[in-house]
């Protein structure tokens, strides 16, 4: 296939995905900053949330304060950010126009119609009952497209580039939120697990929709330890780092398949998945947290770099 | 101005013709808001499946949809056959003066068609002298504005030999009424047009460079999604089962064209491009155009890659050269032209200009090289500040223009607000050329001029289409 039809549907895929984690994002938010000042221990998550999205730099050359208006302007509404939900939603309309002919016609429908929907939308909504529609609706887009894709796609390297999309910008997402939220939630002279942590470490776990499937996988109370290992090392949580490179590998494995030949991004992602499968917790803790998701972030990055390297242009 | 021939009532309105006899019949039994209701439906599905065209210099319209009318044009069986004859003729006539043109100029040197309206049109292409193309065809494929002003009488209004655009609506638009009118389906034999996909990829394939050893590998060449015809470019690739390329997805090297795929190079035999001459090849013609591919001429030219249609084909369609058509078909086929030219006044000789400048508000006015009814004068529903003003613009540069007498485009039923009232039409059928001959899906796109009396049928003035239908028999 045309390298640009596989550029643009793994990129219509990281829009996509972006933009319902995004709306994960703010939801959460929305929810910290609705509890009593006494039980989030900060005021500060609207800041914390422009951070989680990795756009703080673009936020502040707009704004002097990071409160509910601007921080949802500028994730949601926004077209002076690139990566607000609604221009990640019109870039992946926009990569969709230029592969129709790659789309199946119900993927087609999911992102013109989400498309279509937005304008519905105007600047925003104006009221919290309808901000809880709208991010709602946007989790809901995310999920009609992915399940498009699923159950309609021919299993050819059409899909498998745009599965490649979903898992890399996955993996990117996750392992930010960890390092941000788990930065400000550890300084160094706290007691970890004190009392009033309790909603920021469920507020991660609802950001990655990971809260149930922590309570199922552990039958504990939130332990800051635990929720890191669920998010990085665990198989069976569809978001954590693991699993987002299990099915990394066996999409590039797919593609090398079909055609006959392996190359560095292969080689790259097979090397991240086995320090994923032979890392414990203890020793992250050990090494250090931080330094472990930088350096996650880093390769994964720089994978994104061979995958373009080797096929998307 | 005449009045206008009614399709279905013809001119004194009183009788129905025979082809649009069920259609009446049809039209009296149901009921006003079903029309209203499917109407509306289908202008939903339109937009659902995102046929859009873009109309330049609108800010906020990037994407319109192009109004569909539910109501088909028909045409008898013999009505058709007559047309294809002519058409097959003209198309034929078309190819063998561009051959000519670019070789023995043999028509120049009988003086049938005057040397300068060739040499100093700037749609003329020096670099295809002495350039052989696969079989001889250089228009692969061709639309051909069709008007009709009585029963039996047609002519040709324009002929489209560079990148013709609207085939995806006549198939759209039978897709849809199929769905909407089962039922009117069902009391009619329509002869189908859904094969013109396969045509047009056999046709391409037939035209592949002779030295292509394999099954050729044909691309749709598209200047991207902000051309107003990006819908139909993907569409016709889909349909095709060909990649829908860029400029930046094709590279040559060694004079051979390259597509850049996810397992690396590919070769390129045919090229159904979608991209002006102009903007091919940065390296021989517009040097800022980023749509091309740098040294496409340099692998066409070596005979490495087949370009449909062929470059410099604007010569045959120039609305000056248009003039001299049945000359055209008269000195290659010695026949006469079975479609009629509109009776045109070139306003670069000065009797024409001269009548023209008398007569101008019963004259429609083109410009030579326009297209899409940008830049015209229509005499008859024109002000008076707008023909002094067009006045000005003709005397300044008479040879860019060519003028026509306003003709009383035949008119077909047609729902708008007020109920089913007569609109006026016109038709273009695709014409495709390739080895074995003259092939034209039966049909074509049905435009229509939706605002009341309107003669412009152009979709980025408002025009419509309808779906057409060629009867059996």
């Amino acid at each position: 296939m045309l390298s640009r039809t596989a550029d643009n549907l793994y990129w219509l895929s990281r829009y996509v995905e972006r933009a319902e984690y995004l709306a994960r994002i703010l939801d959460t938010t929305q929810r910290l900053s609705a509890l009593p000042l006494a039980y989030v221990g900060s005021s500060n998550e609207w800041e914390s949330a422009v951070l989680t999205a990795g756009c703080a730099t673009g936020f502040f050359k707009l704004y002097d304060e990071a409160n509910e208006e601007n921080v949802t302007d500028y994730l949601a509404f926004s077209t002076a950010n690139s990566s607000s939900i609604r221009s990640c939603f019109e870039a992946a309309r926009h990569n969709a126009r230029a592969v129709r002919t790659a789309l199946t016609m119900e993927m087609w429908d999911a992102i013109n119609g989400t498309w279509l929907e937005l304008k519905r939308y105007g600047n925003g909504p104006t009221s919290r009952e309808e901000m809880s529609r709208f991010l709602r609706w946007v989790q809901e887009s995310s999920l009609r497209y992915d399940g498009s894709a699923y159950r309609t796609m021919l299993r050819s390297d059409a899909y498998w580039f745009s599965r490649l999309g979903v898992y890399m910008e996955r993996a990117d997402n996750t392992a930010r939120i960890l390092d941000i939220k788990y930065h400000l939630l550890l300084p160094d002279n706290e007691r970890v697990g004190g009392p009033l942590d309790y909603f920021q470490w469920s507020a991660i776990l609802r950001s990655v929709s990971a809260l149930t499937a922590y309570h199922w996988v552990y039958r504990d109370s939130l332990k800051p330890w635990l929720v890191a290992d669920l998010l990085i090392l665990k198989d069976e949580l569809p978001r954590s780092l693991s699993s987002c490179y299990e099915a990394i590998v066996r999409n590039l494995d797919q593609i090398s398949g079909a055609y006959g030949r392996q190359g560095p991004a292969q080689r790259q992602a097979r090397g991240l998945r086995t320090r994923l499968q032979n890392s414990k917790m203890d020793g992250i803790f050990q090494r250090g947290l931080h330094e472990f998701i930088s350096e996650f972030i880093t390769e994964n990055t720089r994978l994104g770099g061979a995958i373009t390297e080797q096929f998307l242009i | 101005m005449p009045a206008a021939f009614d399709e279905m009532k013809g001119h004194d309105g009183d009788e129905i013709r025979p082809a649009y006899a069920e259609l009446g019949r049809w039209l009296k039994e149901v009921p006003a808001d079903v029309l209203d209701y499917r109407r509306r439906e289908a202008e939903l599905i339109f937009r659902r499946i995102g046929i859009t065209f873009a109309v330049y210099g609108e800010a906020d319209a990037t994407e319109r949809l192009i109004p569909f009318d539910v109501i088909p044009r028909i045409m008898s069986g013999s009505e058709w056959r007559l047309l294809e004859k002519g058409l097959t003729q003209r198309v034929t006539a078309l190819n063998m003066f561009i051959k000519d043109v670019y070789g023995a100029r043999e028509i120049l040197k009988a003086g049938v068609v005057p040397e300068d309206l060739v040499f100093r049109n700037p749609a003329f292409r020096p670099e295809m002298n002495g350039q052989r193309v696969p079989h001889d065809i250089y228009v692969h494929i061709a639309g051909i504005d069709i008007i009709r002003v009585d029963a039996d009488t047609f002519y040709v209004l324009e002929d489209n030999a560079r990148t013709p655009s609207g085939v995806s609506y006549m198939l759209e638009n039978r897709e849809i009424m199929m769905r909407l009118f089962p039922e009117l389906f069902s009391r009619h034999r329509i002869a189908p047009v859904e094969n013109y996909p396969d045509e047009l990829l056999r046709s391409l394939k037939s035209v592949a460079p002779l030295s292509t050893p394999r099954e050729p590998t044909v691309v749709l060449l598209t200047p991207g999604v902000f051309n107003s015809a990006y819908y139909e470019h993907s569409f016709l690739a889909d349909k095709l089962g060909v990649e829908l390329v860029e400029g930046r997805d094709l590279f040559v090297k060694d004079e051979i064209v390259y597509m850049r795929t996810t397992q690396g190079p590919q070769r390129v035999d045919v090229i159904y491009r979608r991209v002006d001459d102009d903007f091919i090849d940065p390296l021989t013609f517009r040097p800022d155009s980023i749509l091309g591919v740098p040294g496409l001429m340099s692998a066409y030219t070596a005979g490495n890659v087949t370009l449909a249609n062929a470059v410099g084909t604007g010569i045959a369609d120039d609305k000056a050269v248009y003039s001299f058509m049945p000359a055209i078909v008269k000195f290659y086929l010695g026949e006469e032209p079975l479609l009629k030219n509109v009776p045109t006044w070139r306003c670069r000789e000065e009797e024409h200009l001269k009548y023209v400048l008398d007569h101008l508000p019963e004259l429609v006015v083109k410009e030579v090289h326009g297209s899409g009814g940008y830049g015209m004068l229509i005499g008859p529903t024109a002000s008076k500040i707008a023909i002094e003003q067009f006045r000005a613009k003709l005397k300044a540069d008479p040879t860019n223009f060519i003028a026509q007498p306003t003709l009383a485009l035949s008119t077909s039923p047609t729902c708008v607000e007020e109920g089913v009232a007569p609109r006026h039409v016109d038709l273009r059928p695709f014409v495709l050329t390739g080895r074995n001959g003259v092939k034209i899906v039966p049909g074509g796109l049905t435009r229509v001029a939706m605002k009341k009396g309107s003669l412009v049928v152009n979709s980025s003035q408002g025009g419509g289409t309808k779906d057409t239908w060629v009867l059996d028999g």
